[in-house]
């Protein structure tokens, strides 16, 4: 086992063909600290899309996760625009990304509904014209 | 059903990881959208797409996604082979559309899964 450990990512937010990096080492860590395959794909796809977010959305920001023995802590900080309304962008299909997103595989408005539904907990923290932290914990 | 049999019912090229061929597919996933496939885990699957990006590997590595085919004659460029071929995932490319990909992969017994 092993006590709490912390990594730090800074996402770059003019490259989306990289966007994605960060999740992926984080997975390949959890699987070599023999974290359970559901864990590890909860947090990895979590993870994935709240950094196609940063990436989309904010100019990048910063994702640090905390591993412990029981929880998977992913904080996501950006200084992008912030969210207008957290309720409307929690429903499956809306978007506000821009249409060249979509050639490329995203903005179909399920970035935050599927980060809801792989993490175990999530807060959002948002500020127009400052930014969003969003908090995500999975219990292992 | 096997990914070497999936590359002869959809007479696609295996480009890479043929060495993974052989590992059993057990459902299957056909979008062009990363956040749909994102949105359903599927264990043991294949993704069928025609969305040609590093994006498409990287959602397949998230997902334990086995194998992605490309439809449509689609190809990977060498970035997206690398990507593939570090994390050990055989990609297939098709000369068939999507509709008749899923058509002819539901013929030979592979079905779509469940929910999360």
């Amino acid at each position: 086992m092993y006590d709490a450990i912390k990594f730090t990512y800074n996402v770059s937010g003019d490259d989306f063909t990289r966007a994605g990096e960060a999740s992926s080492d984080v997975k390949g860590k959890l699987k070599k600290m023999n974290v359970p395959p559901d864990a590890v794909r909860k947090v990895a796809i979590s993870m994935y899309e709240g950094e196609i977010n940063m990436v989309i959305h904010a100019d990048g920001g910063q994702i640090t996760v905390e591993i412990t023995k029981d929880c998977i802590t992913m904080i996501l900080a950006d200084k992008g625009p912030g969210i207008k309304d957290i309720d409307q962008a929690m429903q499956a299909g809306f978007s506000t990304a821009p249409d060249n997103i979509r050639t490329l595989g995203f903005g179909a408005g399920m970035g935050l509904p599927n980060m809801k539904k792989y993490s175990d907990d999530m807060k959002i923290e948002t500020e127009l014209g400052v930014g969003t932290t969003v908090t995500m914990k999975v219990f292992i | 059903m096997t990914i070497r049999e999936i590359a002869k019912i959809l007479d696609a090229e295996i480009i890479c990881c043929e060495e993974n061929a052989d590992l059993d597919v057990h459902t299957a996933c056909g979008s062009d959208m990363m956040s749909d496939v994102l949105a359903y885990v599927k264990n043991q699957s294949v993704l069928l797409t025609g969305l040609c990006n590093p994006q498409v590997i990287r959602t397949a590595e998230m997902m334990d996604i086995i194998c992605i085919v490309f439809v449509r004659g689609k190809r990977p460029d060498e970035a997206m082979i690398e990507l593939a071929v570090e994390r050990g995932i055989p990609l297939l490319s098709t000369g068939h559309r999507m509709f008749n990909t899923c058509g002819l992969l539901y013929d030979n017994g592979l079905r779509g899964g469940g929910d999360f």
